[in-house]
């Protein structure tokens, strides 16, 4: 685990740069994340971002793909257009979450 | 009269129900089981049925053969649990209360999830073998291919023994070998996760098995729909098939959801260490129905239903639970050609390279191919029937050991 910067904060990461600490993470630290994968964070993107924000506590792991989509009610194709290639680890990297367990 | 109710009969609830007859006083417990049939299917069979290995009748056995008495057996479909009066009602009318309930009712394939999947492709050129009939279906399409482009494909994680869909790949291809048709055939591998495999060690190893065996895979593709003979990933892939060999999206049973038990794929949500409900405690949920973050196996059952047994006594009592369920899990992987390899994990630590060391047959090595690792999944089937179900005493540890493994040198320090 190493501390980096990300805009003026200094923030726990892990080898690939996802949060390590929950509680570190605020909207403004999302949007410099969101920055640093080329994704300018619009509506539709902070109603997956939040819903992962809402979830992991109650769950104590990322949701996948499957479960926001059934418990937010964003279909799949629309996660993959918002976060193109790999929406499931891209949603986590801005969420401040760590990478959804490639489920054993 | 305390009541358990067990619900499912299969490599768990088999278990559960023949260790603990054995630990509760039949004068102060009554224990029934409930499943919809009275057939036992071993599953790590099915993988071998496509290939002519094992005949049909070799992996089936009524369930009440296993079953030990004093133990009652209900025949029927359930149709919800209601946690809160503590009573399970079947499909038929009957009430079945209850003091404790254990939920064993596995996961099952659901080609239903998958727009085009049962379409009139389906068991003409689209096939699956995690279930009986479609592992029978599949060894006669298998026969008659000639040719083409053969795509194994993952619908999504998790699914039940996450290395069949490789074994069943590395067994396609020394298939085709051996009958002379292999330089006519394409073979793809088809998976939503990044790689050939969860960890990235095991990854490593297998990834490179893939590419010997000029095995191309597809990796992140998550399926969409399939399209007559086309797999159509959300994002815009497109992998034509001639035949395609399927794994299912994979749910639990469908009452899960109904008595409001269940995730967004059914599982009941546990404590990963004691396998307790979250949301109640006179509910257990243990095998592949419940969403511990470990390999959906028979083996993760058998070692989580050692350590269930002491933990339920102590519960039924009052005490706390001591016993902690590792997420310990090991796996033969068959490779082709006669051999086959071994993996041993647990929730903190990933398949490893070294040696697995067991008295008199062992030691197997790990994460290596060759022909003890496939003569110990040959024979585990013996072991399946006469030793495991019954939950007769076999010498491997409940919790993963560090003995004989290879530690990665980034991992080593304290």
């Amino acid at each position: 685990m190493t501390v980096t910067t990300i805009g003026v904060t200094q923030v726990h990461v892990d080898a690939e740069g996802f949060l390590t600490d929950y509680d570190e993470w605020d909207e403004q630290l999302a949007r410099l994340l969101a920055a640093q994968i080329g994704i300018e964070l619009t509506d539709a993107h902070w109603q997956a971002i939040r819903f992962l924000r809402e979830d992991y506590p109650t769950q104590g792991e990322t949701a996948t793909l499957r479960r926001v989509s059934t418990l937010a009610g964003i279909p799949i194709k629309e996660l993959f257009a918002l976060f193109p290639g790999k929406p499931a680890k891209k949603m986590a990297y801005i969420a401040g979450l760590p990478k959804p367990h490639g489920c054993v | 009269m305390r009541r358990l109710v067990v619900l499912g009969a299969g490599t768990a609830g088999t278990m559960v129900a023949n260790k603990l007859r054995r630990r509760l006083a039949r004068e102060q417990w009554q224990i029934t089981v409930v499943d919809r049939d009275d057939r036992h299917l071993y599953q790590p069979g099915l993988l071998f049925i496509p290939f002519g290995v094992y005949r049909p009748d070799e992996v089936t056995k009524p369930r009440t053969r296993f079953l030990p008495d004093g133990v009652d057996f209900v025949l029927g479909d359930i149709d919800r649990v209601e946690p809160d009066s503590k009573v399970v009602l079947l499909v038929d009318g009957t009430a079945l209360p209850y003091d404790y309930l254990v939920i064993a009712s596995g996961t099952s394939p659901r080609p239903d999830q998958t727009p085009g999947m049962l379409g009139p492709h389906w068991r003409e050129s689209i096939f699956d073998f995690y279930s009986y009939d479609g592992a029978v279906a599949l060894a006669a399409a298998l026969r008659g291919f000639t040719g083409g482009r053969l795509v194994v494909h993952i619908v999504d994680m998790p699914i039940k023994c996450p290395v069949a869909p490789l074994e069943f790949t590395f067994l396609a291809e020394a298939y085709l070998r051996a009958r002379g048709i292999r330089d006519r055939v394409e073979i793809v591998y088809a998976t939503p996760l990044p790689g050939a495999f969860t960890k990235p060690i095991a990854s490593a190893h297998l990834a490179s098995m893939l590419d010997e065996r000029k095995i191309t895979v597809e990796a992140d593709f998550l399926v969409e729909r399939i399209d007559a003979k086309t797999l159509v990933s959300y994002d815009e892939r497109e992998i034509p098939f001639d035949l395609l060999v399927t794994v299912p999206l994979n749910m639990g049973a469908d009452f899960v959801a109904r008595s409001g038990l269940g995730d967004e794929l059914n599982y009941v949500q546990v404590d990963k260490h004691t396998l307790l409900s979250n949301a109640y405690d006179s509910i257990f949920a243990l095998g592949d129905a419940n969403n511990i973050p470990t390999s959906k196996a028979g083996s993760v059952a058998h070692f989580s239903v050692e350590v269930f047994a002491d933990n339920f006594c102590q519960h039924v009592a009052g005490q706390p639970m001591t016993g902690s369920f590792d997420g310990h899990a090991n796996c033969f992987v068959e490779s082709g050609d006669g051999k086959g390899l071994l993996i041993d994990f647990n929730y903190d630590t990933e398949p490893l390279t070294g040696t697995y060391p067991l008295p008199m047959v062992g030691p197997f090595a790990l994460l290596t191919e060759n022909r003890r690792n496939h003569w110990g999944k040959l024979a585990f089937r013996w072991m399946y029937w006469h030793l495991l179900l019954p939950a007769r005493p076999i010498p491997l540890p409940a919790h993963m050991s560090m003995a004989g493994k290879h530690q990665p040198a980034e991992e080593k320090q304290p």
